[in-house]
């Protein structure tokens, strides 16, 4: 059989890398307008008050934010610090990490629409089950 | 394919559009967040050659029968490498989607790839940020967790979604 040539593979790299450009780009600048529109106050006055529903609260905000997980562990610190469970915390972080709903067009792009659904989803019910395990191992652990 | 092409370019056409609404109506928004956007490029560059590079080596190297060999085989030593995979990735999320769709074209199936992704979330980079904030216990215990539901996650996506 013959081998493909290193030439020939480059090309196919590149043109597979080309045809997600249009879709990279428009993303690295939803999330550039999203980092942007949504102050940090905006997290901290929407989790007050809610103390029952603060772990699913926590993960919706968490899925639909964007940002470096810098920003994610900033403002749960911040949430701590203004007396918001760490239920609701650990809800919002991991739900921040994992789920993607701005990147949700790109990935459905590269790896199928059903797929990156079912990921999303998981990832966002998972968030809420996470925050239930850490809090309960960590009072076990005291 | 033409068409998922096109759909790409217009995704682009339309958050193009609202950044020149936002040019016109707020220009300090539009300043901040084009600053942003090229942060995040400048950033990525680096990532963005060596996802390609990687590609590369994927393509020349790993042929549907390598993968079979190494990805498919049963027990835990391709979920490990997914979560290892995971956890030692670098760069932005979406720049990791063509390598994993020329991997999954190959033959590689959905869970492993979602195990992967998920694992993609502990940054041992960030770690000390994370325990700064949370503490040595929180972040080791949510990171052992986090392991342990990737695995959960990949098999429950492989259940439901049945592999070509």
């Amino acid at each position: 059989m013959q081998e493909k040539s290193i030439k020939e593979t480059v090309i196919k790299t590149g043109k597979s890398l080309w045809n997600l450009l249009p879709m990279t780009i428009g993303t690295i600048l939803l999330v550039s307008l999203g980092v942007n529109i949504i102050p940090k106050s905006f997290y901290i006055s929407l989790f007050e008050n809610h103390s029952i529903f603060s772990a699913l609260i926590g993960s919706l905000v968490g899925s639909i934010s964007a940002g470096t997980p810098i920003t994610s562990y900033i403002i749960g610190g911040e949430l701590l610090e203004k007396g918001i469970s760490l239920m609701a915390v650990t809800a919002f972080i991991v739900s921040w990490v994992t789920v993607g709903i701005i990147q949700f067009p790109i990935e459905a792009k590269a790896l199928g629409k059903r797929f990156t659904f079912l990921r999303n989803l998981s990832s966002f019910v998972f968030s809420i089950i996470i925050a239930f395990i850490i809090v309960l191992i960590l009072e076990a652990i005291k | 394919m033409k068409k998922q092409k096109s759909n790409s370019w217009i995704f682009l056409s339309i958050v193009i559009l609202i950044y020149i609404l936002i040019f016109v109506s707020k220009r300090e928004l539009f300043s901040s967040s084009i600053n942003f956007f090229i942060k995040v490029i400048l950033d990525i560059i680096p990532v963005f050659i060596f996802v390609f590079i990687l590609m590369t080596f994927t393509n020349y190297y790993i042929t549907p029968k390598f993968v079979e060999k190494h990805f498919k085989e049963r027990g835990i030593k391709k979920w490990f490498f997914a979560i290892i995979g995971g956890i030692l990735s670098t760069g932005p999320i979406y720049l990791w989607y063509p390598f994993l769709s020329e991997l999954k074209k190959k033959g590689l199936n959905y869970g492993i790839i979602s195990c992967f992704l998920y694992n993609r979330a502990i940054m041992i980079p960030l770690l000390p940020i994370a325990i700064f904030y949370f503490g040595v216990e929180y972040v080791l215990t949510l990171s052992i967790v986090m392991i342990f539901m990737s695995v959960i996650q990949g098999k429950l996506i492989n259940r439901i979604i049945k592999n070509d």
